[in-house]
Parts: structure tokens; sequence; C-alpha cells
């Protein structure tokens, strides 16, 4: 079994995957859509300079965008192992991975307004653990930048200056209200994680939950699965493009959950993934071997 | 690519129009939200000459401190803009901005203010922070970092090659403006709300 120490080690390996290497999925579909751009046009000249900046933040381990967010993990573990201990050790890992410029010092105290200078801060990184059978850890992480979590938003059915009701024509008019409203500030071509029904808490959660999944990934659900795609090909309708330059691509996916919900509420979550889609995943054996996930 | 050397006079901003690429050359102060605040709290005496006919760039980089105390920037992006928007025209008018740096585009009061002093909004690609860190050759000072810290000090650097483009003029142009309306006009004809 690992030490603490030893843990965190692990995780610093997997936040300096996540803010220096783009999963080849997101580069995939950020090639395809530079294909699409007209020539001269600013919005293929701003994917140009994506890409090119992908290929020098992988090959130099230095972070994609000095932004580099809120650290949100998500951790499977097994029978009786401390969740205490795995926090912590987060932490820690957060910490050092500032100390390397891996990650910008990005925690301040909204009360003193001071940086706390180490990245860590109460609520800084996020962690969410989960018991499972296998005998391994999962460690998926995601670094959310800041830009991109201001255009987050939710939304309660029925809406009616949306003609929105409480049905899943009514959450794709809200996805489709929020992707416009974000423009490009929240770096476009971006992805867009959401959620129908939960609680307000539950719900946003649930929405970043679901930027973990890869792109090319399918719903199970078959009307959601169609309601996914309908969106991004309607989003990419609005001429909003990258940067929000004008353009053929304004999203790059879109990924729904659903949570139970009371009668009386019906929130629509979304949470908006600027293109640097900064998620990783590694699968981490007693022994301490490490299998890294898509 | 033509090439802006900075800092500039207010003719070479006029002659500016929206979609024009430009390559940056120069001295330019990084600045974002406590930046703002403070250089609108009274004159900064200090600062204020090295802002005089140049930019502001919002941007929070990733610093990286030698064993010798010189800095170098390690990831430089730009942030989001919008954030400023309260603030930005004031700032340009006391301090003699020709512009400021950015991404996501500011609003009309920022857009009058560029209009009124002859100032222009470069738009850098948002999250392209080694690109643009490369394209920043020196860090000569910074100012209140231990008050605001790494991402909200001002930093003077001196940049080369750095990539921009106008998407807001000092004509009144705003391509951000543009792209709003339309991408609007749309949403609504597709969801059947057009009044």
């Amino acid at each position: 079994m690992l030490t603490p120490e030893q843990w965190t080690a692990k995780l610093v390996e997997v936040i300096a995957r996540a803010s220096t290497q783009l999963p080849p999925d997101v580069v995939e579909a950020l090639r395809r859509s530079r294909d699409a751009e007209i020539e001269g046009s600013l919005a293929r000249k701003a994917l140009d300079s994506i890409l090119h900046n992908i290929e020098l933040a992988a090959s130099n381990w230095q972070p994609i965008c000095q932004d580099t967010g809120t650290p949100l993990f998500w951790i499977h573990h097994p029978i009786g192992m401390s969740t205490r201990m795995l926090v912590a050790a987060c932490e820690e890992a957060v910490r050092r991975a500032t100390g390397k410029q891996l990650l910008r010092p990005n925690a301040v105290d909204p009360l003193t307004e001071k940086n706390t200078g180490h990245g860590q801060a109460p609520g800084i990184p996020t962690v969410h653990c989960e018991e499972w059978d296998s005998p391994e850890v999962e460690v998926r992480l995601l670094l959310k930048g800041g830009g991109c979590e201001n255009c987050g938003t939710q939304y309660t059915l029925p809406n009616q200056a949306l003609k929105a009701d409480r049905n899943l024509e009514g959450v794709r008019r809200c996805i489709l209200d929020a992707i416009q409203k974000a423009q490009g500030k929240g770096c476009s071509p971006g992805i867009i994680g959401a959620c129908f029904g939960g609680d307000r808490s539950s719900g946003y959660i649930e929405s970043k939950r679901q930027l973990l999944r890869p792109l090319p990934d399918h719903n199970p659900i078959p009307e959601i699965d169609a309601l996914e795609q309908d969106i991004v090909a309607q989003s990419n309708q609005l001429d909003i493009g990258p940067m929000g330059f004008g353009g053929n691509t304004t999203v790059l996916g879109v990924k729904i959950g659903h949570l139970g919900r009371l009668p009386a509420s019906y929130f629509v979550s979304i949470s908006y993934m600027c293109w640097a889609d900064r998620r990783a995943g590694a699968r981490i054996a007693a022994d301490g071997t490490v299998t890294w996930l898509e | 690519m033509a090439k802006l050397t900075l800092p500039c006079d207010v003719e070479t901003i006029r002659a500016l129009k929206v979609g024009d690429f430009l390559e940056l050359e120069g001295r330019i102060v990084t600045g974002r939200d406590s930046a703002h605040h403070w250089l609108l709290e009274h004159h900064q005496a200090d600062v204020a000459p090295l802002l005089a006919g140049s930019v502001i760039y919002h941007c929070g980089p990733v610093v990286k401190r030698h064993e010798d105390g010189h800095y170098s920037f390690v990831a430089a992006g730009p942030t989001t803009s919008a954030r400023e928007e309260p603030y930005q025209a004031d700032v340009i008018g006391r301090y003699g901005l020709r512009g400021v740096i950015g991404k996501g585009g500011m609003g009309a009061k920022t857009l009058k203010g560029l209009q009124e002093h002859g100032a222009v909004y470069l738009h850098a690609v948002g999250g392209t922070a080694q690109v643009l860190a490369q394209a920043v050759v020196e860090v000569e000072q910074v100012f209140m970092l231990k008050e605001f810290g790494v991402p909200e000090a001002l930093w003077v650097i001196r940049v080369s090659g750095f990539p921009v483009v106008v998407t807001m003029d000092s004509h009144g142009g705003s391509l951000h403006a543009e792209v709003e309306k339309a991408s609007r006009q749309k949403l609504e004809q597709m969801l059947g709300l057009a009044s």
C-alpha cells in the first residue's frame, strides 16, 4: 500500500499531465474544427494558434493556459481506504504543483482578498471520494479555468422568455441560450456539461462530472444522445466561432446527465468548459503502478 | 502581419480597424481586477510613465522566480476582459493608454472610451499561454506583487512578435457587438422567439 507521501507524489503526476497534455480526443476535435474554418479567417488563425500552443505545452511540460483553474478531483477508492488521507494528499499535491509552476497560485481568501500563494484554500481543490469494489484507485482530475466557470449558469423551468417547459425540449432551449450568452468569453470552442434535475448544488456537480466523458462517447440513453448531437449542430450554426470571432465551431461537444428532482423544482445546470479541456485520469494499483486513462 | 511598436502616438491607433492583425513590440504592463481598482484609487506616479502611450494587458501569468532574483513568464495568456468594463474607460483616460489586450471583448462604455481617447481593444487568443509567454522577452519590473499576489500584480514586460487582432477600434467598430447581435437573432429564429 502506498504511503500518504507516495500518494501525494502520484497526484502531482496527475496534475502535471492535466495541466500540460491536452487529451488526444480534444486535440483531434480542434484539428477538425480548424479545417472547417475558411482559410485566412480570424477563426482559422485562432485555431492555428491554439494547436501550436497545445504542441508547445506538451513538449515543454508547461501549463497550456496560465489560468490553471479549480482542480476538481473525483476519486474511486477500495473499501477501507481513508478518504481524509486522500483529501489531504490532493491538497498537498496542489501546493507542490503550484511550487513547480505546474499550477498558478490560484486561491484567494475573499475576506482578506489575499492570495494564499500556494494554490490551496478551503474548498480548493474540491475532492469527491467514492468507494468501489476494485482494489485499485481511480483518479480523475479536471482543471477548470475561471473564465469558463464564470459562463456557467442555472435555469429553473418553466422559463417563459425561452418558451421552455419541463421536458427535453426545454432543456435544449436553456443550453442553447447559455451558449449564446457565453459568446467567446468561455474560450470557445467550448464543451458543455449539463444536468437536468437535482437541486441547485447537486445539479452543478453533475454538470461538471459530465465533462469527464471523452468527446466521441455516446450517451447510453438514445433520446439524450440525440439531444447532445442536436445541440452541437445547432450551436455551431450561431456563427459565434472560436474566441467569439465568428466561425463554424462554437462548441466541440455537449454532455448531459440527469438526477432525481423534487416535484416542485426543475433545474437545468450548465457548466462551460474552455477548449483547454484539461482532464486527466489514472488507475493506480496497490503497488503504485499507474495506468493512464482517456 | 503589421508591427505595432509601443509606446505609440494616437494617429497610429486611429489608423487601425477591426480585423487588423498586429504583432506588438515594446513595453507593456499587465493588470487585472486589483490593478484597475488601484490605478483609479489615486494617481500612481511610478507606473504612470510606463502606461502612457502603451497598453495594459489583462493577464495573470504563471511566473518563475530565478535564483538570482529575476523573473520569467512561464505561461501568459489573456484573461476575460469583461470584468474591467466598469473601470476600463477611466483608466485609459487617466493614464493615456493607447489600448488594452485581453479576451472576450468589452462593452459599450469601453467602446465609447476608445473613441474618445483614441485607443483600441486588442484580442489575444485565450488559452494560448505558451505561444504568448514565448513573445514575452523580458520581465523588467513588478508593482504590488506582495499586496496583490502573482496573478494580480502589475508586471512590466517587454514583448516581441506578440500576436493580437483588433476587435474594437477607435471609430466605434466592435466585432463582439456584431457577433453577439447576429447570434442572438439566429437563436431567436431557431427557437421561434423572434418578436
